[in-house]
């Protein structure tokens, strides 16, 4: 399993290895039942700081009581396995299917949604670059006619990974931009369509109507797409990816999740809380600016990193 | 952009407000429960605790004396203490004597860079500034036309060369150029990087270096988490950063960061990005922010916003009339309508005291909503937009009737407008707004 962080880069404490640090030195109170207060929350505390959130850190924390209280995590190692599997386990609980869905009847269409700057265009690149090494024919869409340079950007990563390209105008209605490409897509025998769309912050209910708008007219063109629908969350953010998901998911069904920028010291922590929020498998994890930088998600890997990397 | 923060907050210390006396036990219950608000707000984890331990020690006192107002007291000592930790007072840009003024700009990826470079510069020129802007992103794709781009939608010139990948070279020949153009003030937009990407930093300490920047202003997402700490500690250890700049404040994000950044760096936050568009950017303010977070209102934020759609007299008025008698219905019309000219909704409302995040929900900023609150309200005689207390059943129904709504509609726009009275009654009750009591209504 390939590392989140490229070796070398990460000059942070591996997390399990504070851990063990304030906790463990009562691991063996924990294991005789007799749960030190002080040690609990420091394990609180490191959990927060990895952006867990109060509920799922509560949560998480009241678990590893139990089972020390119980027996069941006496040592060191037990202690570690114990909280990757309840984190790797809260992520696997509902819908969690990290493949992406193939139209049997091609093109399968995907759209690209997020709050600004998250990472969606720069996915859409790397997505492609792995189509296109899978051998299927791919075509990328700008329909982010809003944000200067959003279209020109796209067009690069489309010649960068032997994609086809559409593009709006500036300026231009962005739900048409879409349409026509379904079109385009089919004459052309396309495997993969994949939407980019402009960034935008959950609370703007005109530009959500947008984005409703741009996926009602795929449905319209193709009533069984899109296919996947995924919310590329950057993976410094903190809190608020809640509410974005909660918001962007009641506007537009959302298939998947992608989590971005992995390679910084954040955790993302945050995405156990979206992904029971919203019951949307994580997909996609991006670890870099390269064409090459996406990861298949593995909840066991992600759990390792966020505990030990 | 603080309201779901300054909801929490004040929903815990509503609780403390109207009591004469607080025990000990009061004091513990308001910290743990701000401790729960600050950390979901995503302020960091160690300064949330150092917070609640200088609130704690000032709170000391009040409960073993018996002040005249303890909980009145008890929200003074964490406004202020919040005010400390958003900065104390409002710094804006250090210019130079001899100009150009450099202005660098650095951050992560997609934090809002290129975009501030364009506020900035669009600000700059209003001021009687002529404002140059580099593109030292030679790595990100279409970075160069993005700014390209703004910049000829703001008639603001642009320094790019496609030929060199030496951000060096470009940053000082972007600076000559302004130079030789009399130009007072030149801002450098440089690529986003991870603050633990050695060569990247080293690439920003080479131009720093080379080009002196008056200011190295830190860009970053108002939505970050707890990394914050780490983020603004990296780009300030590797660069000495004078200011900070916090963007996307215009989504609901509790904005805890801004707390983070300024206590791990203790440098200013000088503006907020509030919108994508060029104009989106507004001076922070670190008192008003605290009063936001305490959610007791901002009568200035609010005149000094609407100065800029009303004419000045007007405003004087209404700022008088809100501070001595509250709102009426009137009020609350104009406030609407001088809104739709002001543009989001959201943002002239959040200034009136006790206005909260749900309360905005419900009045929603929809366009066709507003005409039919106005609609109900111009179908109100004077007296009743003044007392609306008269309005019964029979009134209701020809309010209705005259403005083509459901009277389910009246009913809910006069508990709104009451629901908005009585915040607006504690928010300026418990602070430091105390108004003559006979005047409330
Ligand atoms: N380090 C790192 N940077 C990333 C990653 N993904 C994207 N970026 C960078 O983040 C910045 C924003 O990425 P974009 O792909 O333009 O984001 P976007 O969501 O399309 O942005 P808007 O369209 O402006 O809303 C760019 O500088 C990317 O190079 C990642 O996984 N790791
Ligand atoms: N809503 C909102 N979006 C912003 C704000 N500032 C920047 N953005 C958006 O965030 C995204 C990334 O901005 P950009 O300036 O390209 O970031 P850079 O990569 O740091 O140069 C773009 O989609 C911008 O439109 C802001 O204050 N509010
Ligand atoms: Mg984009
Ligand atoms: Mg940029």
């Amino acid at each position: 399993m390939p590392l989140l962080r490229k070796a070398g880069d990460s000059p942070r404490r591996s997390l399990w290895q504070r851990i063990k640090d304030v906790a463990l030195a009562d691991v063996t109170v924990l294991a005789r039942g007799g749960v030190k207060a002080g040690s609990i929350e420091r394990l609180e505390e490191i959990l927060l700081e990895a952006d867990f959130g109060v509920p799922v850190t509560l949560r998480l924390v009241d678990e590893v009581k139990r089972l020390a209280t119980r027996g069941d995590v006496k040592t060191e190692a037990e202690f570690l396995k114990a909280l990757q599997s309840l984190v790797a386990g809260s992520l696997r609980a509902g819908k969690s299917d990290t493949a992406l869905v193939m139209s049997g009847q091609p093109p399968t269409v995907i759209v690209v949604i997020g709050v600004n700057g998250a990472g969606k265009t720069t996915f859409i690149g790397k997505l492609s670059a792995r189509l296109r090494r899978e051998g299927k024919k791919v075509m990328v869409v700008a329909a982010d006619t809003f944000r200067a340079g959003a279209i020109d950007q796209l067009r690069v990563w489309a010649e960068r990974t032997g994609a086809e390209f559409i593009g709006g105008q500036p300026g231009g209605d962005p739900a048409s931009v879409a349409f026509d490409a379904i079109d385009a897509a089919t004459s052309r025998g396309m495997d993969v369509v994949i939407v980019d769309t402009a960034g935008r912050l959950h609370t703007s209910d005109s530009l959500m109507d947008e984005l409703r708008k741009v996926v009602r007219v795929i449905t319209r063109r193709r009533p069984d797409a899109p296919h996947e629908t995924l919310l590329v969350l950057d993976g410094t953010i903190g809190q608020n990816a809640v509410a974005q998901a909660r918001t962007f998911s009641a506007a537009v069904p959302i298939s998947g999740l992608v989590v971005t920028k992995v390679d910084g010291t954040a955790k993302g922590g945050i995405v156990v809380a979206v992904h029971e929020a919203i019951d949307a498998p994580v997909k996609f994890l991006g670890t870099g600016e390269q064409a090459g930088d996406l990861e298949a998600f593995d909840a066991d890997a992600f759990a390792r990193e966020v505990l030990e990397g | 952009m603080f309201d779901e923060l300054s909801e929490k907050v004040s929903g815990v210390f509503s609780k403390l407000r109207g009591r004469g006396v607080l025990s000990d036990a009061d004091i513990k219950d308001g910290l743990r429960e701000m401790r729960r608000v600050l950390l979901e707000a995503d302020v960091s984890f160690q300064l949330t605790r150092e917070f609640l331990e200088r609130v704690e020690q000032k709170a000391a006192g009040i409960a073993a004396i018996r002040t005249v107002a303890p909980a009145q007291q008890l929200v003074k000592i964490v406004h202020d203490e919040l005010t400390a930790m958003l900065g104390e007072k409002r710094e804006g840009l250090v210019f130079n004597s001899v100009p150009p003024t450099v202005v660098m700009l650095v951050g992560l990826q997609g934090s809002g860079k290129t975009t501030t470079a364009a506020k900035l510069a669009r600000r700059l020129k209003a001021e009687g500034r002529p404002t140059r802007l580099v593109a030292a992103d030679v790595y990100r794709p279409a970075a160069i036309d993005q700014l390209e781009t703004l910049g000829a939608q703001l008639e603001v010139p642009v320094h790019a060369d496609r030929t060199t990948k030496d951000v060096v070279k470009i940053a000082r020949a972007g600076i000559e150029e302004g130079r030789r153009a009399r130009d007072r003030v030149v801002v450098l937009d440089t690529a986003g990087r991870l603050q633990i990407d050695e060569q990247m930093m080293a690439e920003l300490v080479r131009v720093r270096d080379a080009v002196h920047p008056d200011e190295i202003l830190l860009v970053a997402d108002g939505m970050t988490g707890q990394d914050a700490v780490r983020i603004a500690q990296g780009f300030n250890d590797a660069l000495g950063i004078t200011g900070v700049i916090l963007t996307k404040m215009d989504g609901d994000a509790r904005g805890g960061a801004a707390l983070s950044i300024y206590g791990a760096t203790k440098k200013p936050i000088k503006y907020i990005g509030v919108g994508e568009k060029a104009d989106a950017l507004e001076e922070f303010h670190p008192e008003r922010m605290a009063g936001r977070i305490l959610q007791m209102g901002d009568i200035v934020s609010l005149v000094e916003k609407a100065q800029e759609a009303f004419d000045a007299a007007e405003a004087k008025k209404l700022e008088k009339k809100v501070r001595k008698e509250g709102v009426d219905l009137q009020d609350f019309l104009t406030a609407m309508k001088q809104m739709q000219k002001l543009g989001p909704l959201e943002g002239l409302l959040k200034m009136l005291p006790g206005v909260n995040a749900k309360m905005l929900k419900q009045v929603n900023s929809d366009p066709k909503r507003m005409k039919h609150v106005e609609a109900i309200v111009l179908s109100m005689t004077a007296q009743e937009r003044k007392t609306p207390g008269i309005i019964n059943g029979s009134r209701r129904a020809r309010i209705a009737k005259g403005a083509g709504r459901p009277i389910s509609e009246v009913n809910k726009l006069l508990d709104q407008f009451r629901e908005m009275q009585k915040m607006m009654k504690k928010a300026t009750g418990g602070g430091r707004m105390s108004l003559p009591p006979g005047l409330m209504r």
